[in-house]
């Protein structure tokens, strides 16, 4: 048995589950949970409700005939199913989260405690209006802030996340499109695009048509103009992410804009990113048009194991008018909430609606508790520090792992390939799935699409030095390992988590989407002897 | 800063580690022209103090629901939510998690899900549920993209009971999408003839129950006309708890199910964010849109959990994907989760007869105003009132009453004549008889 300095055991095999059977299946601390549906029952209820008095109902011929077959628990037993299933879940407050272009950064409780101020969570969206009057501030505010920021003189608040957000730019940009008399039907996508841009551009049916990134992992303006030429008068938009997904800034950006507008085409930015340049430059000044920013990641509302973000979408002032409902006009009494089209006035002509009410309004209050936190000189910091630890890790590792464009600064999140993987039987995945038996969450994994076996690490701001140090350690401890060829180590990794490698063709092959009542049984169970 | 860990002699050691001499060195691929000199003309950083402060005197500006007697619904309801709920969500583990794509230190995130995708298909009647959509306005839009992919037809017929804000959801989509959208006109009292709008060429036909002014629709014939002609029935709710009480859309012969969870488990919080619920039927999976969450075994033969399906997502199939959704409503699903899980079937149903009684209760109420006629014949806990003078009015005038009392259809369907007087009112189990009183004798008043 191999151990390390702590003269704790290291192998694999004598470490996982081999090491020390339990009756329960439990190890310690670390409980087994079945479903609720195993250990609920239909007969109960955990919350202590009265029946009404009799009474006639009015429901018509629609009363339901069957009752409804959910299990339930009592308090104490949810508090303990929940509890458990939580300790199965790697989280921000539980180590650093390196996923590349997700923005795992602290997420402050302030930011929480403000949220459930009765007076923003328990106000209902179609209460009069002159009941919220600090609701509408605060969205006004926070566009404000939105605004000055990416210097752009529209916001449009109610996308709900990110994808939603490309959504509402790109259907601005389509009925700006339509008002000026054309519908180019083309949209220009960088290859290292995230999925959600090509994905968006099709829901409306446009035809989206590739650039191919330069050796640098960078857009040529040169072959942006080529793909406008090829299909001159027909080029609606471009949708690039500034900085790229290559923990690059597009450097040539300025140029790319001016030869997407001299095709009277616009330029939709990805802002999944901008948390790098946040107080270090303005979208506005680089020739976007428009640009939606993700609060879950920029301004740190909690990602929630997937959700709600909250993706609201900066204009420039092409775009402005067409900002869906609803909006907000500075009106001489303070913000105006515009809700129907018979509330706009000269010269607003917005597109539609893009969900019902009026946006997250939940994130909205975390994200200006985070940003009147920081202010203009802490989120100027906080890009910075971002951009520091990013490249701290580049230089740590740099050496042992391959840079795809070579050694040069990077923006927030840091790039590598798996050339230095090359014969030593370790994938990407594999190499991944070890991170997780030293406590790490895994990088961003074979995204972007442009190079091989992609790597893509951003540690954010919220890591200290001391954090940043022994994760780059324990990097190098696992490329020296694979390197020298300790294969098992990688092969089946993770052997430590609460599971090991899950079988995902398995699960695509004969979807078992819900739990199943088993059923009754027809045989009387054998007699114990 | 407090949130920033790295002490300037942190960062000289680390710039020097990194050979530079100053961090903007890093930052010098940015044009010269968009780079910031200074600082943005915002406010500096604030301590805590200061900033709960700030935030608190926006938030002392707005009436809370818990207030003041309250009646307003329309898409959006006050429920009471156990304090399980709001503690458990704020459980570091799942509050501060990404979307579980490692599955092996994501069970927590995955098992809730299976659990919600099977608490949704069975509450709707259906086969398969997704793991939730932004919210019912915007699944309904992507139900119907859905229904266009399966039918291979692309009209949509809305419902004149759809919530003006979902169809303006769908409108918006479909116009710059190129699909064709046929809304009936607004249908207070639940008689519009849809089924003469179904035809051929028709790939969905829409259709909310209860409406948004309240009114049980039977689906029944809705889906059998459908259906004859190749299309789908596509349900719509906004308020969930009437499943506990009403025949499920499934059982009423829907083929995709899609509402607004946020009365299980998720506040208010002035319309968002909630969590759409999304169901279909099994022959339809791989045309949903979302994540789904399913059951599979690890390299020992555990059961565990993973997202799958996931090449109709975006992030594997781009531009061919079944839809751009990418981050969706995980945590207001853990909450709906979790307070479903406490309620089970029989506090659901419970739950659901004691909205349902407390609105009879106010509808005899209010219906014994002078000048009040109730619209409706069939409803769950939302019903409508047409006054004898605009509704807008009125509730400005009830306000002054220190009552919210209920959504004037006007502020969402303006200038549209007939519908100036009709108010949507709600009552829910957080009302009392004294509620209900003053409302009525409020509004007795403010009619008078």
């Amino acid at each position: 048995m191999s151990m390390n300095t702590q003269g704790r055991p290291t192998s694999p095999g004598e470490a996982g589950e081999g090491a020390h059977k339990t009756f329960t299946g439990n190890k310690g601390l670390a409980m087994e949970e079945a479903l609720l549906f195993e250990i609920g029952r239909t007969d109960i209820t955990g919350v202590d409700l009265d029946e009404p008095d009799e009474f006639e109902p009015e429901l018509g011929s629609l009363a339901r005939k069957d009752p409804v077959e959910l299990a339930a628990l009592s308090e104490p037993e949810a508090m303990r199913h929940y509890v458990r299933l939580s300790t199965k879940n790697y989280a921000i407050d539980s180590g650093l989260y390196p996923l590349g272009s997700c923005t795992m950064k602290h997420n402050p409780r302030l930011n929480e405690k403000a949220a459930r101020l009765p007076g923003f969570g328990d106000i209902h969206p179609l209460q009069p209006l002159s009941t919220v009057p600090g609701a509408v501030d605060l969205i006004s505010e926070l566009g404000h802030w939105l605004m000055v920021l990416t210097g752009m003189s529209a916001v449009a608040m109610s996308p709900k996340a990110g994808a939603h957000g490309e959504l509402c730019g790109m259907m601005a940009i389509k009925a700006a499109h339509i008002a000026a008399g054309r519908d180019p039907k083309i949209v220009l996508v960088p290859e290292s695009a995230h999925g959600t841009n090509p994905a968006t551009a099709a829901l409306l049916g446009y035809q989206v048509v590739a650039v191919d990134a330069r050796e640098d992992g960078t857009v040529d303006p040169g072959e942006v103009q080529a793909r406008i030429a090829e299909h001159a008068g027909n080029v609606a938009a471009i949708m690039l992410t500034n900085p790229n997904t290559c923990g690059i800034f597009e450097r040539d950006i300025i140029e790319i804009a001016a030869a997407v507008h001299e095709a009277d085409a616009y330029f939709y930015c990805d802002g999944a990113n901008f948390n790098a340049i946040v107080g270090k430059a303005k979208p506005g000044d680089l020739g976007v048009d428009a640009m939606h920013i993700n609060l879950h990641k920029t301004f740190s509302t909690p990602h929630g194991g997937g959700g709600p973000g909250a993706g609201p979408v900066v204009l420039s002032d092409r775009l402005a008018p067409f900002a869906p409902l609803p909006f907000i006009r500075a009106g001489k009494d303070g913000p105006v909430l515009v809700e129907t089209e018979a509330g706009t006035e000269g010269g607003e002509k917005p597109f539609g609606r893009m969900t019902a009410f009026h946006g997250q309004m939940g994130m909205f209050v975390r994200a200006l508790a985070y940003m009147k936190s920081h202010g203009s000189d802490g989120l100027k910091q906080a890009s910075e520090d971002a951009v520091l630890n990013a490249n701290y890790v580049r230089v740590g590792l740099e050496d042992l792992m391959s840079l795809p464009f070579g050694s040069r600064w990077c923006m927030h999140e840091v790039l590598f390939d798996d050339t230095f993987l090359k014969d030593t039987g370790v994938s990407t995945l594999d190499f991944a799935k070890a991170m997780i038996d030293e406590g790490y969450h895994p990088m961003t994994m074979y995204f972007p699409l442009v190079v091989h076996g992609a790597m893509l690490i951003e540690p954010t701001e919220s890591e200290s030095r001391a954090s940043l140090d022994l994760f780059v350690a324990t990097l190098r401890d696992l490329v020296m390992s694979a390197k020298r060829g300790e294969t098992e180590r990688f092969s089946g990794a993770p052997y430590l988590a609460p599971r090991r490698r899950l079988d995902e063709t398995r699960a695509a092959r004969k979807p078992i989407l819900k739990w199943e009542r088993p059923a009754p049984q027809s045989v009387q169970p054998e007699a114990a002897e | 800063m407090r949130y920033l860990p790295l002490s300037d002699s942190d960062r000289a050691d680390m710039l020097a580690r990194v050979g530079v001499s100053s961090v903007d060195e890093i930052f010098s691929d940015i044009p010269e022209k968009a780079r910031i000199d200074g600082l943005v003309d915002l406010p500096r950083r604030q301590g805590e103090m200061a900033v709960e402060r700030d935030l608190g005197r926006m938030a002392a500006r707005n009436i809370p629901a818990s207030s003041v007697p309250f009646f307003v619904g329309a898409g959006a309801y006050k429920h009471h939510v156990p304090a399980t709920v709001d503690h458990l969500i704020q459980r570091s583990e799942f509050l501060t998690s990404y979307t579980p794509y490692q599955p092996e230190i994501t069970q927590g995130t995955l098992q809730y899900l299976f659990e919600f995708q099977t608490q949704v298909a069975e509450l709707t009647g259906m086969d398969v549920a997704n793991a939730s959509m932004y919210d019912g306005s915007t699944g309904t839009a992507e139900a119907v993209l859905m229904a266009h992919r399966v039918t291979r037809r692309n009209k949509a017929v809305l419902s004149g009971g759809l919530h003006p804000q979902y169809r303006a959801v769908v409108e918006g989509l479909s116009g710059l999408a190129g699909d064709a959208v046929e809304s009936l006109p607004a249908d207070p009292t639940g008689t519009e003839d849809i089924l003469s709008r179904i035809d051929d060429e028709t790939s969905c036909v829409v259709v909310q129950s209860p409406s948004f002014y309240g009114e049980l629709i039977d689906l029944k014939p809705i889906a059998d006309k459908a259906h004859q002609h190749g299309a789908l029935l596509i349900a719509v709710f906004t308020e969930v708890v009437s499943l506990g009480l009403v025949e499920s859309p499934g059982a009423q012969g829907a083929d995709i199910v899609v509402g607004e969870g946020q009365s299980i488990g998720n506040p208010l919080t002035f319309g968002g964010p909630y969590v759409g619920l999304f169901a279909t039927k099994q022959k339809y999976i791989r045309q949903m849109p979302g994540r789904l969450c399913g059951e599979t075994v690890d390299a020992e033969g555990k059961r565990g959990f993973v997202l799958t399906l996931s090449t109709r997502e975006q992030h594997i199939r781009r531009d061919k994907a079944t839809s751009n959704i990418c981050t969706n409503s995980g945590l207001c699903c853990l909450a709906f989760t979790i307070h479903m899980t406490l309620l089970g079937g029989t506090g659901l149903s419970r739950l659901a007869r004691i909205n349902h009684a407390n609105a009879v209760k106010l509808k005899k109420l209010l219906a014994a105003v002078p000048g009040v006629e109730v619209l409706n014949r069939a409803y769950f806990n939302e019903f409508t009132l047409r006054l004898p003078k605009p509704a807008h009015d009125v509730v400005e005038a009830l306000v002054a009453k220190g009552i919210l009392g209920g959504v004037p259809v006007s502020r969402l369907e303006p200038g549209i004549a007939g519908l100036e007087n009709l108010l949507v009112v709600a009552s829910t189990e957080v009302n009392t008889d004294e509620d209900r009183a003053a409302f009525a004798a409020a509004l007795k008043e403010v009619l008078a």
